[in-house]
């Protein structure tokens, strides 16, 4: 009995752990969202390039992580900037659909333009962080960083969206889109710097992510439907909602992979989005409009 | 008028003869999967030309595929039999998930998510009991008897036998497309896609319609990946089921053109026509570079031509014919 609850103890930290990681993918999607109202679905294809970045950067050429962190988190940045001003910007006006569709298209690309420039082998940048031992409890030194770097980047949104002007016209912008161009705010350069933001979140994304896992070109498919899960049950554009709702879905996952397989998680965790979007189909912390 | 009507048993005649006088394997196997996927992407299209873009299409082309190999396999059930379970399957779970996604009227990018959740559970599924389906690693249904074709088994040793029954599949395809088309439910799905609560407001019994035409499209998807699974003799949750797939379906929809009856098919044509030419002429150099042409293609046709191909060429022409002040009104 005693041996069972320390698992049960381990998979529900390691689920702390993995929530602050899906939830910093969730915030960059949902600002996204938030702010031009359009769903990148190939947010968690920006995140591969970025562990590709970081890994070339550090492995074939050496960089120091540091810098190779900051040069991916600059790097995905431009590429969200790019993004918006080839893609969505042309469609800002077409229905809502056809722009989930199209970055759909950009998901396409970009994970054929991986698989041609870098093969589908598993790389693995080959960094070894200590594993921490507390109380008989195997707590993973890369996790509890990623952790960290999650809930700080986090505050750093916030404080950006609530401390500075260009964060206050981008919190105007999403609440309403017609009246802030009126109010003399250049809309355009609000969504380009939102993007480069979103970008950027998913560039520390991959900076965290390469700690733990290998990089592929299909890296993309393994968490980009979770992230699109957490946005939504969150409410599409609620931060706060995104975040409660990373770790609800990590502890299920974490949970769920303590009983039986890992996939299993997955499969509950699914399970429980889609009933929860019968409950509150708005979100879990919906504001009635 | 009379070349018109014509047309079409002409075209129809000419396809059925084409096996009994073009033997040639090869381009034989390169119609059956036209002929395979275009019946997919129709299915897709009946409910995705009203607004109801569902990524979950993956799931049930998985279903349809692996229950039918599934009951073959273990409970050596005839697919005679059990490709009508899977369809019962699809339809089920296209009930479950679009019953309290219409009654609680998720649409648009949420419905969109909810369904690629849909995708998701039937993929991770399809892995975790890899004891009974393989896994990542694919499925073969067993061979009848090695090398012979069984109509009980619903295997088929020569290319011309599967051409004409893809041939039959695709046909029935278009003609429930035409169905849907010329019935009232049509004007209804379009108002639903409009306005719901003008529709609503109008007496259309939104959640019904929308419940009707999702559970045609999920059943129609699975008959595709039965009849995929029993051509192909091989399935692996990466070419029948997932997101991928539910994308490829939209993609080659959107590039054929989602509103007219023949655009699926013209998407399938193009997008396994080029997927073929790359990878014949480049070979297995060529890995990835289908893809990336899809999704720059892709991005280009929703930006410049959202009518698709064949929606544009047909419009072009309509135009044409017609005095200006018939234009329809923007």
């Amino acid at each position: 009995m005693q041996i069972f609850d320390i698992y049960l103890l381990e998979a529900l930290i390691n689920g702390i752990l993995l929530g602050g990681v899906l939830a910093l993918l969730a915030l960059g999607l949902n600002l996204i969202f938030g702010v031009i109202d359009v769903v990148w679905i190939c947010y968690a294809e920006l995140i591969m390039i970025g562990m590709y970045a970081i890994y070339f950067l550090f492995t074939v050429y050496h960089v120091p992580f540091p810098l190779a962190a900051l040069i991916a988190i600059a790097g995905v940045g431009v590429l969200g900037l790019a993004l918006h001003y080839l893609v969505i910007a042309p469609l800002l006006n077409a229905a809502p659909i056809n722009q989930l569709l199209a970055t759909g298209g950009v998901l396409f690309f970009l994970q054929s333009a991986a698989t041609v420039a870098f093969g589908i082998d598993f790389r693995n940048a080959g960094i070894r962080l200590p594993v921490l031992n507390v109380a008989e409890m195997y707590i993973s030194y890369a996790r509890l960083l990623a952790f960290g770097a999650a809930l700080v980047a986090m505050v750093v949104v916030y404080l950006f969206l609530t401390r500075t002007y260009t964060g206050t016209a981008i919190r105007a912008i999403a609440q309403d889109r017609q009246i802030m161009p009126l109010m003399g705010v250049d809309s355009r350069r609000v969504y380009l710097v939102t993007s480069a933001v979103g970008g950027a979140l998913a560039g520390l994304a991959a900076t965290l992510l390469v700690l733990q896992y290998d990089v592929h070109p299909f890296v993309g498919l393994s968490f980009g439907p979770i992230t699109f899960m957490i946005c939504v049950l969150g409410g599409l554009g609620n931060m706060i909602g995104g975040f409660v709702a990373a770790f609800i879905f990590a502890e299920i996952i974490s949970l769920g992979g303590l009983y039986s397989d890992l996939e299993w998680g997955y499969v509950l965790a699914f399970a429980f989005f889609i009933i929860m979007m019968f409950v509150r189909p708005q979100g879990l912390l919906a504001r009635r409009s | 008028m009379t070349m018109r009507n014509y047309f079409p048993w002409a075209a129809g005649a000419v396809l059925v003869a084409l096996p009994l006088v073009y033997h040639s394997p090869y381009p034989l196997h390169i119609l059956i999967q036209i002929l395979i996927w275009s019946f997919a992407y129709t299915s897709w299209s009946v409910m995705g030309r009203f607004g109801l873009v569902s990524l979950g299409h993956g799931g049930f082309m998985g279903i349809g595929a692996y229950v039918t190999a599934l009951l073959w396999n273990h409970l050596g059930l005839s697919p005679w039999i059990g490709i009508p379970i899977a369809l019962l399957a699809a339809g089920a779970l296209a009930l479950i998930v679009g019953w309290p996604c219409f009654r609680f009227r998720i649409t648009g990018h949420y419905f969109a998510l909810v369904t690629l959740a849909l995708s998701g559970i039937v993929l991770q599924v399809i892995t975790a009991t890899r004891d009974y389906t393989g896994g990542s690693l694919g499925y073969t249904p067993e061979r009848h008897k090695a090398g012979e074709s069984a109509l009980l088994a619903l295997q088929f040793t020569d290319k011309e036998t599967w051409y004409l029954i893809a041939l039959a599949v695709w046909a029935g395809g278009l003609y429930i497309w035409r169905l849907v088309d010329r019935s009232m439910s049509r004007y209804a799905l379009e108002a639903i896609s409009e306005d719901e609560d003008a529709a609503a407001a109008a007496g259309v019994n939104v959640t019904g319609e929308k419940l009707r035409i999702t559970v045609l499209s999920a059943v129609m998807t699975a008959f595709a990946g039965a009849l995929y699974c029993q051509y192909q003799m091989f399935i692996s949750p990466d070419t029948v089921s997932g997101i991928s797939v539910s994308l490829q379906m939209v993609f080659a929809v959107v590039v054929g053109g989602i509103y007219v009856s023949l655009g699926p098919t013209a998407g399938a044509v193009i997008t396994l026509l080029m997927a073929e030419t790359l990878r014949v002429s480049f070979g297995t150099k060529a890995v990835g570079w289908d893809n990336l042409v899809y999704g720059v293609l892709l991005v280009l046709f929703i930006i410049f031509l959202p009518k698709g191909i064949l929606g544009s060429l047909l419009e072009a022409r309509w135009l044409r014919r017609r005095p200006p002040q018939a234009a329809p009104a923007e």
